[in-house]
């Protein structure tokens, strides 16, 4: 009896042990969170003072309106959407009938096409070669340098696959087959319709990977009329920062610069919000296909 | 007689050599449009991996653009040997090598306790709640995540010296002081992907028969007991996976935060081989150098995961291949 009370002690400071270490993650993921919404409505000189901590201060919208009324944001917001788009649109028309050629067991050489593309993952041609490759093919400060280097991606096109293999039903090629339809037909007319999910979230993962990436930007587009978002971020939230310790810049740079420390100071919490904005919407979404994808990675994996 | 049936045969065998050779061609006659199908994805692979691959040559020549791959003058070894002697080859090592270390030993832990925790909770509302929460930053850019860290860890402005010196301590300057950079590359990065992490955990223990803890329950097995005795070995099958992916990864350090949060202050302590190729091939122009760097790197990286996943295959049931 006394060592059953005992457990049962043990046990209720172990489930107050597990709450306490939950929420503590909690409370260190959440709060650089809500302080980033607080200070992005809070006069910035309570905020840079330490004086706002948790809760808005002398609510002001002067960040939003300095944000929408700047021309580069918007501009990169655009191309951002334009290479969001575009993008995601060329992912999937690789993707998707790729994947969808690997699924099918007839279709001769599909192991071969596989490993050459599962090599890739292991072995790239790196940085600079791939640079160069994109230079001579002339897309340099141009759109398609964007959208073309990064057009598929090894993992998705292996959980594309496995979505056919599992949900297509086995007798429905050969009956389409017997019928006279070619693989056009199917694919369009029978195989299509029963993807949307597949396509949907596709297109999430694609999609958030277009809209968070700066690094193709940084390496093949200095035409700052192609700006995505992420590369004007950089400028606001990162280089300002930076000029502060870097004397050796000079010129339209660091006038340049010089301008957007100034802007950034108040702008930085509010940019911050508006640029993860189309994310933090679909989020919900994102979490639960994600996590399937993670799912149907490990299963592979 | 007997030379009756071989030659029978030989001519049996050779009318199947051609059915299969015929069924083939039918086979791939037959599904031609799936060829097409896969022609994207094809010309993508070869266009934007297979023919850099084939550009790697360039770490062994001298690079010069209007002569292309093929026509520049093969130079063997220098650019390896000009790398090795440098000053900084060292430095570099030790950053690269440094950071990755202190990340896998911080990072790596952290998601399989986080995982073991959630597991423990019943309550589906407080337990979809955390994972609600620490799933999201995974998804924030790595732009401003660094634009996060650097306003936060601000000497004069940022919240988290602010806190610092409410306790009466010295404001430190984050960014600036070499000393600095790794945890704050490090924890940054652990704020970031410790609740991602728990993902692949969290599918393995909902395997778990639940069989097993009744019968530890009937045996009188602690919480605790049942998490040491039950959950964590079956755990260690995607441990022992993950590990070998990490430590393969070792010189691959995703280095795009790393760029974005690089000064020239901290650069002793920042200064990693990816973004030594970036700074030497992209911005200062040289080309075949920057890439044998790459390529210096890409090559330790194949050796650390094939002796890794050796180990591991020596040393437990589990590895990659």
């Amino acid at each position: 009896m006394d060592s059953n009370l005992y457990e049962a002690k043990a046990d209720k400071v172990f489930k107050f042990f597990v709450y306490l270490c939950l929420t503590i993650a909690l409370i260190v993921v959440l709060y650089p969170l809500i302080y980033i919404i607080s200070a992005s409505i809070s006069n910035p000189t309570y905020v840079n003072s330490g004086k706002m901590w948790l809760l808005p201060k002398d609510i002001t919208f002067e960040g939003y309106r300095l944000i929408f009324g700047n021309d580069s944001i918007w501009r990169g917001y655009l191309m951002t959407v334009v290479y969001t788009g575009l993008g995601t649109l060329i992912n999937l028309l690789v993707t998707i009938p790729a994947a969808y050629a690997l699924s099918r067991k007839d279709f001769y050489g599909r192991g071969l096409f596989t490993a050459l593309f599962v090599l890739t993952m292991f072995f790239t041609g790196g940085l600079i070669p791939t640079y160069l490759v994109v230079r001579d093919l002339g897309l340099i400060d141009t759109i398609w340098a964007m959208v073309l280097p990064n057009a598929a991606a090894v993992w998705n096109i292996v959980i594309a696959r496995v979505f056919f293999q599992s949900t297509i039903p086995k007798g429905l090629e050969e009956a389409a087959t017997i019928d006279g339809a070619s693989n056009f037909k199917l694919f369009f007319k029978i195989i299509l319709p029963l993807s949307a999910p597949i396509i949907a979230v596709m297109a999430l993962f694609y999609g958030v990977g277009h809209w968070n990436g700066y690094f193709n930007a940084l390496i093949y587009i200095s035409d700052r009329d192609l700006f995505p978002l992420q590369l004007v971020l950089r400028e606001i939230l990162v280089l300002q920062d930076m000029s502060s310790n870097n004397t050796t810049m000079t010129g339209e740079a660091a006038q340049l610069i010089h301008s957007n420390q100034q802007l950034a100071a108040i702008i930085k919490y509010g940019v911050m919000i508006v640029s993860s904005l189309p994310v933090i919407i679909v989020y919900p979404f994102l979490q639960k296909y994600f996590v399937k994808g993670v799912m149907i990675g490990s299963l592979k994996g | 007689m007997s030379l009756g049936t071989t030659i029978t045969n030989k001519s049996k065998d050779e009318i199947n050599l051609t059915k299969v050779k015929k069924s083939r061609l039918k086979k791939i006659l037959q599904n031609w449009q799936l060829y097409i199908f896969i022609l994207p994805a094809l010309l993508y692979f070869i266009i934007f991996h297979y023919v850099p691959m084939y550009g790697i040559q360039i770490a062994f020549k001298d690079y010069v653009p209007s002569l292309g791959f093929l026509g520049s003058e093969w130079v063997g070894l220098k650019h390896f040997e000009r790398f090795f002697n440098s000053y900084y080859f060292w430095d570099l090592l030790k950053n690269t090598l440094g950071i990755s270390i202190y990340e896998l030993v911080v990072g790596f832990p952290l998601p399989i306790i986080l995982a073991l925790l959630l597991n423990e909770v019943k309550d589906g509302l407080y337990k979809r709640t955390v994972q609600t929460v620490t799933y999201a930053p995974h998804f924030i850019s790595v732009v401003v995540i660094s634009g996060m860290i650097i306003a936060f860890l601000s000497p004069t402005t940022g919240i988290i010296n602010h806190i610092i010196q409410f306790f009466g301590f010295e404001p430190i300057s984050f960014m600036t002081d070499p000393k600095w950079f790794k945890t704050v590359y490090v924890l940054s990065g652990v704020w970031q992907s410790t609740g991602w992490g728990t993902i692949i955990y969290l599918a393995a223990l909902s395997g778990v028969d639940p069989q097993q803890h009744e019968a530890a329950i009937v045996d009188g097995a602690s919480r605790f007991q049942r998490i040491m005795y039950i959950n964590i070995p079956t755990l260690v099958p995607t441990m022992v996976i993950l590990l070998i992916m990490n430590l393969g990864n070792i010189m691959a350090l995703g280095f795009e935060k790393i760029l974005l949060l690089q000064n020239p202050l901290n650069l002793e302590a920042s200064d990693v081989i990816a973004t030594f190729v970036y700074q030497a091939g992209l911005l200062d122009a040289q080309y075949s150098f920057a890439a044998a760097v790459g390529l210096f790197n890409a090559i330790i990286n194949a050796i650390l995961l094939i002796a890794v996943n050796q180990i591991a295959r020596k040393t437990s049931e589990t590895s990659l291949w």
